[in-house]
């Protein structure tokens, strides 16, 4: 089970593209990042910055066409899922490495009571018998909180609110103890109290399994309170990546500061929210430089002119920017190493 | 304080959860302070009253609630049970009660090679024993027009089986997996369409003829349903379309779920309602068919009878002998008047939202 300097995913140089009638569309553009076991990495970003195309690249489930991985490695536990026949990725999915939607509303099938699909699961992986994958499935829906398991195991999905059925999409992750959870955006759909709930029941899941976790979401406070580590993405690039805590007191990158300073802040009496100016670019035709260059208020020349470089800040602090070392110093922090 | 719905019954729950990690005893500190929204929040969790269990209304018995609403359709759906009763026990019950069959013919009396007008008897009296009259052999046509009934209501539900099982296999198939594949197999099926289907039917039955009356009906079966699934193929693929890129599918591959078991465990249940819609208004379609085909003799052969071969008897015969087309005639067009109508009321109450009310 140990993997290769402890790390139990590592992706290299991952590359998504689609081919649209527009042109190529690079949803994901070389990316790269490690995983430890147990940790919980967060990938922010705004809607169409390749958050969501990364991992299902990364269980290879990216509709083809139009979409192909064009290069890169995805090499959980040992072994590059990029090159596995579909079989082997098969097998992977849901019992290694599970996954969590966005919209508990529409990712249960309508058509079959819980029992069913929780139980498919692990007669697929397991090799359980009826029997046992039924009384899995009753274990596993009390693990996730819901009351009177036995008796609501039975029921339709849309006999469950909204809260619970994302419970059960839990319940239905954890069923086969994955060593890697992928929860996209596991709250967006619900409301603020629901959320909390569902939150500290994947940290708590996660803490007693010593699962790790990849949690793609677009809300700041989210990752401040779940994760280890964090990237920052836009248009399909790592933007930064760093300690959680390293990445909220001193960001490294213009993009950061803006989306850190567009989270509204319930003490102040500032009457307008700030946002940053403009909107994501259009992937297919991205400018020769910075793709943030446009809606930067610190862009340069040389940032609509030069690709930037992805500047090592810290060991574990990477920003892709020009003026990576400026902004960092600016946001108090002492860059170790000024490699360009 | 300790309102985490994991926690509600602490005594129940085992000591190991089923991943295998002690359950903590104590609840974590680091686990957040439950403030007063959540509160609020608990009411997600429907903790039931007394330990009731909520019980709540299926997609089918909603459905069923909204049909039986419908008059017409409950009225077809009494008739269609009521006449599929008569042709399955009809025939038996007539042969116990009566002591003949459906092709009996009196050969030892001369006199009764006849056909005798509904409700009389050979000497011309009010009798019971042929409440359809006989036909030109002197069967007795009441047993004829239900053993009729039974070949009729069977070549409709034969058939429409096998369209369904061809139709829905190969509409999925093509909806899910797209592409070329999909292009490929939906421009065979426009082909298929654009061929004349009766010719095309009656080629297959004039082409294979079989000796035997059973064969042909096998031939029969073969024939309508390998035209029939055209508009199933089409209306399951347009529904896989539709279903195949909603999440519970991404989900379900998510899980590892092979191709296969997406496509008949996952997308099909789902396409049941439009399927079983068209379905019931297939039968009487292919019913009305099968009919035409016997009447112009390709069909169900003699001393096998269906209402359409049976009507085709009584029409050579409709200026003297009325009540041979009449009776069969009658039989058919309630029957069909009452699938469609069934047909209709089931698609009100499987798809709500179609209601043009």
């Amino acid at each position: 089970m140990s993997s290769s300097n402890g790390h139990l995913l590592e992706v290299n140089n991952l590359r998504t593209y689609f081919e649209t009638e527009d042109g190529v569309v690079k949803a994901v553009d070389g990316i790269s990042f490690l995983l430890k076991r147990g940790e919980t990495l967060g990938i922010v970003g705004e809607s169409g910055s390749g958050k969501s195309v990364t991992n299902l690249s990364i269980i290879r489930l990216i509709p083809d066409p139009p979409g192909r991985i064009v290069s890169g490695e995805v090499i959980f536990d040992g072994q590059d899922i990029l090159l596995l026949p579909p079989d082997e990725v098969r097998k992977i999915r849901g019992c290694r490495i599970a996954m969590i939607f966005q919209d508990p509303m529409t990712s249960l099938n309508p058509f079959l009571k819980i029992s069913k699909q929780l139980m498919e699961v692990t007669q697929l992986h397991l090799g359980h018998s009826k029997g046992q994958a039924y009384e899995h499935a009753i274990d596993m829906l009390e693990t996730v909180g819901i009351p009177d398991a036995r008796a609501r195991v039975d029921n339709y999905p849309h006999e469950f609110s909204g809260g619970m059925r994302q419970r059960v999409m839990i319940a239905m992750a954890l069923s086969c103890k994955p060593e890697l959870l992928i929860a996209d955006e596991p709250t967006t759909a619900l409301d603020v109290t629901i959320q909390a709930q569902i939150l500290e029941l994947i940290k708590k899941l996660k803490e007693e399994t010593r699962t790790s976790v990849i949690l793609i979401t677009h809300d700041l406070g989210v990752v401040a309170g779940m994760t280890d580590h964090v990237i920052v993405m836009y248009a399909g690039k790592i933007f930064e990546q760093a300690k959680t805590t390293e990445l909220f007191a001193r960001p490294g990158n213009p993009y950061t500061k803006g989306l850190l300073r567009s989270v509204p802040d319930p003490t102040s009496e500032q009457g307008k929210l700030y946002q940053i100016p403009g909107s994501p670019p259009d992937v297919a035709h991205l400018p020769p430089g910075c793709p943030f260059a446009p809606r930067c208020e610190r862009a340069e020349d040389i940032c609509r002119r030069e690709f930037p470089p992805f500047v090592e800040l810290t060991r574990d602090h990477h920003s892709l920017c020009h003026f990576a070392n400026e902004v960092f110093a600016a946001s108090g922090g002492t860059p170790e190493n000024v490699r360009v | 304080m300790n309102d985490d719905p994991v926690e509600h019954h602490p005594e129940d729950q085992p000591a190991l959860t089923p991943l295998g990690i002690p359950r903590a005893e104590t609840p974590d500190p680091n686990v957040i302070a439950v403030g007063p929204e959540m509160a609020v929040a608990e009411a997600d969790v429907r903790w039931p009253e007394g330990g009731e269990v909520i019980k709540g209304r299926s997609l089918w018995q909603d459905a069923w609630r909204r049909l039986l609403k419908n008059k017409l359709a409950v009225f077809g759906l009494i008739v269609v049970i009521v006449i599929a009763i008569a042709a399955i026990t009809g025939p038996w019950l007539i042969h116990k009660m009566l002591g003949f069959t459906p092709d009996y013919i009196p050969s030892n009396d001369v006199k009764l090679i006849k056909s005798f007008p509904p409700f009389t008897s050979p000497e011309g009296k009010f009798s019971w024993t042929h409440p359809m009259g006989t036909d030109n052999a002197g069967r007795d046509q009441f047993a004829r027009v239900l053993q009729g009934g039974q070949i009729s209501l069977f070549v409709g539900i034969i058939s429409t089986l096998v369209s369904l099982l061809i139709g829905i296999s190969y509409g999925a198939v093509a909806g899910y997996i797209g592409g070329r594949v999909d292009n490929l197999m939906m421009r065979l099926v426009d082909v298929l369409y654009s061929l004349p289907y009766l010719i095309l039917v009656i080629v297959l039955l004039s082409m294979f003829r079989s000796q035997t009356p059973r064969g042909q009906l096998v031939l029969l079966f073969v024939a309508l349903g390998s035209v029939s699934w055209l508009t199933m193929a089409r209306i399951v693929r347009g529904q896989v379309l539709s279903l195949k890129n909603q999440e519970f599918v991404l989900a379900a591959r998510a899980t590892g779920v092979s191709t296969t078991r997406i496509i008949f465990r996952h997308l099909v249940p789902n396409t049941l309602g439009p399927v079983i819609v068209y379905a019931t208004l297939t039968i009487p379609q292919v019913m009305l068919t099968e009919a035409f085909l016997s009447f112009l003799g390709f069909g169900v052969q003699a001393p096998l009878a269906s209402w359409g071969s049976l009507a085709a008897d009584g029409a050579q015969n409709i200026a003297i002998y009325p009540w041979q087309l009449i009776f069969p005639g009658v039989t058919m067009a309630l029957t069909l008047f009452s699938l469609n109508f069934l047909g209709d009321g089931l698609r009100d109450a499987l798809d709500p939202q179609m209601r043009t009310e």
